[in-house]
């Protein structure tokens, strides 16, 4: 698949620059400080305004609403799923316990790096003859110690997946691409974006692993008419994958459904429309498991009607999620034209 | 000199009014929903001490205490008055009822025990099998709700009505540096909010919650914080402290607190990541100060917290609990010194509140 002919040809070089930075830093939900300084300052010069909220998402604004303009909140996450540390036993091991929705299938062996820079790897205990997949309560972080004194982690000190970004072909593979991927393509966005009839409320949000505190509060800060979250999305095309009609490669998924909302049809419409003006490929989501940002953004004050652009992901929430650069390219090529053209209503 | 900054600075005590207020508190009912006689006890008690009070909706008792200072923040620490208990669910005639739990309650635990019913507070107990009438193979087994009575007894007859509550019939105890009793899960909090509000400092507006049906949900608390619209919170509550050997000689990894370990400050909980900012406030004004801290085993379990930190725009949220050993069971046993150096260390915290600790140049770690 090709990038349509609209494309700066330098938007995916763009792109994958931002993820190559963004990707790298470590901010676990309710931790996203360092994460948040780096997006501040790429995004400030190209706002109008800009605060940090009381939970610590990053709220700016921008442009002047037409007549025939809207108010529109656009929301991405910058938390990612993380471990926190429970006990440091007597011979240096550290227990820990999930922030945000991990699957146990991916950790042992994995490494993981702590706030403070501290490294370690899951190590594992499996009992003769076991055939259950191991526990959390099987499960240690070996940082390197050999007691209680020498270990360089304390009880509360939280970690995330430890591994460089790779390419491989015209896919990214790396940790915490949800939803680095979608803050990467909302400030390509940001940075380039043209005139428009609207006036936009840009969120970078926290704890959206948790249970999407972020975009709850910002959404009731905001007076906004609609609202579209960037997030990631999981794909049915590997092997025996669970069945659902999203691939790597198929264009940005439009969500129409997923485990706690349904997106308002008008959205869904405009969204879809918008994409077959521009040949843009575009492809449908219904999301057994799993909601966004924008769940919590509909149901805030009287509501707001809200839809969902999400970048296929495969491998969700392990320590090597994998993403199409041309699914990136397009979602910013999407996401442009809803900007600047006309509302869905 | 002494080398501890801030050591000789006043200090509250738990002495022997405190320990009144305590006792009368926790041999009180306030079965989640019905908090009525724990609300009218803390309105009692505060109702000289606070520049405004009023209860809500919900039943929360929400008091302030203004401060003196300029720019003063606003400050909202919430107590849960609820406990967990039972509900009458049918009246089998002759004093005998069947019950279902309200909050978190362990079935089996409710067998043979000594309870207090009903708007009467009406003696009553959940009777169970003698060892001499049951086999050896149902020693071992699990109760269901289904094989429960409270009785009450031949004059209980007829004397509650169906969705009346009960709980425990426990009454506190003092043993030294021990307290025992029922529903110290919060009724500790309560008890520190309101020994707080008695010295209620100058440079924060206090605003205290009392809030009900904690135990089901954190019900109360939202609404509470929803209206208080503070700068931050603090929930103030009771966690379980599981120090106990391991009954294979393992090392113990589920302590989650310790008793004798002192206020355990809450980092990550089920409902909340606590804002690192107020974590570290804390933290320091332990250390300033001299005063013992743990850090709550990070994990499950939760507290108003939860509810509070997301309402309206959000508000940065901490909790505090004193370490409690079996909690939701008819008795829990906490340490006074805990429960001192948790009152202290939150009036400690409090005095050194301003604004700055809410910048955010530094604030993703501790």
């Amino acid at each position: 698949m090709t990038i349509v002919d609209s494309l700066n040809g330098d938007t995916v070089e763009n792109i994958k620059g931002l993820l190559r930075e963004l990707v790298q830093i470590p901010a676990p939900a309710g931790h996203e400080g360092r994460v948040r300084q780096a997006i501040q300052e790429i995004i400030t010069p190209h706002v109008d305004s800009i605060k940090v909220d009381a939970l610590g998402n990053l709220i700016a604004r921008k442009g002047r609403k037409a007549a025939d303009g809207r108010h529109i909140l656009l929301s991405a996450h910058m938390d990612e799923i993380g471990v926190i540390a429970t006990h440091i036993d007597a011979n240096g091991f550290v227990r820990f316990t999930s922030v945000g929705a991990l699957f146990l299938r991916y950790l042992p062996g994995g490494h993981v790096r702590f706030l403070d820079g501290a490294r370690g790897l899951v190590g594992v205990n499996i009992e003769p003859g076991q055939t259950k997949f191991p526990s959390m309560e099987q499960m240690f972080l070996d940082v390197g110690a050999s007691n209680r004194q020498d270990c360089p982690v304390q009880v509360g000190d939280l970690a995330v997946f430890d591994r460089p970004m790779l390419e491989i072909g015209n896919r990214v593979v790396g940790k915490s691409l949800d939803n680095r991927t979608g803050v990467a393509v909302l400030i390509e966005v940001i940075r380039s974006l043209g005139e428009s009839p609207h006036t936009f409320t840009f969120v970078f949000s926290v704890q959206e692993e948790l249970s999407r505190q972020g975009a709850m509060t910002a959404a009731f800060a905001s007076d906004a008419e609609m609202a579209i979250a960037v997030d990631v999305t999981t794909s049915g095309d590997t092997p025996q994958a669970a069945r659902m009609a999203v691939s790597l490669g198929g264009g940005p998924a439009i969500k129409v459904r997923d485990q706690g909302m349904i997106a308002d049809a008008r959205i869904v419409r405009w969204m879809a429309d918008s994409a077959e003006q521009a040949g843009i490929p575009h492809q449908y989501e219904v999301l057994e498991l799993g909601t966004t940002d924008a769940q919590m953004i509909q149901v805030a004050r009287e509501g707001i009607p809200s839809g969902c652009l999400s970048i296929p992901l495969r491998y969700l929430h392990s320590p090597a999620e994998m993403v199409d650069l041309n699914d990136l390219a397009q979602t910013y090529a999407l996401l442009t034209r809803l900007l600047t053209g006309k509302a869905a209503f | 000199m002494n080398d501890v900054e801030g050591a000789l600075e006043p200090r509250l005590t738990i002495g022997s009014e405190q320990l009144a207020l305590l006792e009368q508190l926790s041999n009180t009912i306030g079965v989640s929903g019905h908090e009525d006689a724990v609300r009218s006890l803390v309105i009692e008690k505060i109702r000289s001490r606070v520049d405004d009070l009023q209860v809500d909706t919900m039943g929360n008792v929400l008091a302030a205490c203004r401060g003196t200072t300029a720019e003063r923040v606003k400050v909202m620490l919430a107590a849960h008055m609820d406990e967990v208990g039972f509900i009458i669910t049918a009246d089998e005639g002759g004093g005998l009822y069947r019950i279902e739990r309200v909050g978190g309650l362990v079935t089996n635990w409710l067998a043979g025990k000594v309870v207090s019913v009903g708007r009467e507070t009406l003696p009553g107990f959940i009777g169970t099998v003698p060892i001499h009438l049951l086999d050896e193979s149902d020693r071992g087994r699990a109760v269901s709700m289904k094989q429960l009575r409270v009785n009450l007894g031949a004059q209980g007859a007829g004397r509650v009505s169906l969705g009346e509550v009960g709980t425990y019939a426990t009454r506190f105890k003092v043993s030294s540096n021990t307290i025992f009793g029922k529903a110290l899960d919060d009724r500790l909090g309560v008890a520190t909010l309101i020994e707080l509000i008695n010295h209620a400092p100058a440079n924060i507006d206090l605003l205290a919650a009392f809030t009900v049906q904690e135990e089901l949900g954190l019900r109360g608390a939202g609404i509470a914080a929803y209206k208080m619209t503070p700068d931050l919170a603090i929930a103030v509550d009771s966690t379980p402290a599981y120090d106990l050997p391991v009954w294979d000689g393992s090392e113990n990894t589920r302590w989650n607190s310790r008793l004798d370990d002192g206020p355990a400050i809450y980092v990550a909980d089920r409902g909340t990541i606590s804002d690192p900012r107020l974590v570290r406030h804390l933290v320091q004004a332990a250390e300033a100060t001299g005063l013992p801290y743990q850090l709550r085993q990070p994990g499950g379990g939760g507290t108003d917290a939860g509810a509070i930190h997301r309402q309206r725009d959000g508000i940065p949220s901490v909790s505090v609990s004193v370490p409690g050993r079996y909690a939701h069971t008819p008795v829990m046993v906490a340490r006074i010194s805990d429960w001192q150096a948790t009152v202290n260390l939150l009036y400690l915290a409090l005095q050194r509140m301003d604004r700055t600790i809410l910048d955010r140049s530094d604030d993703d770690y501790r």
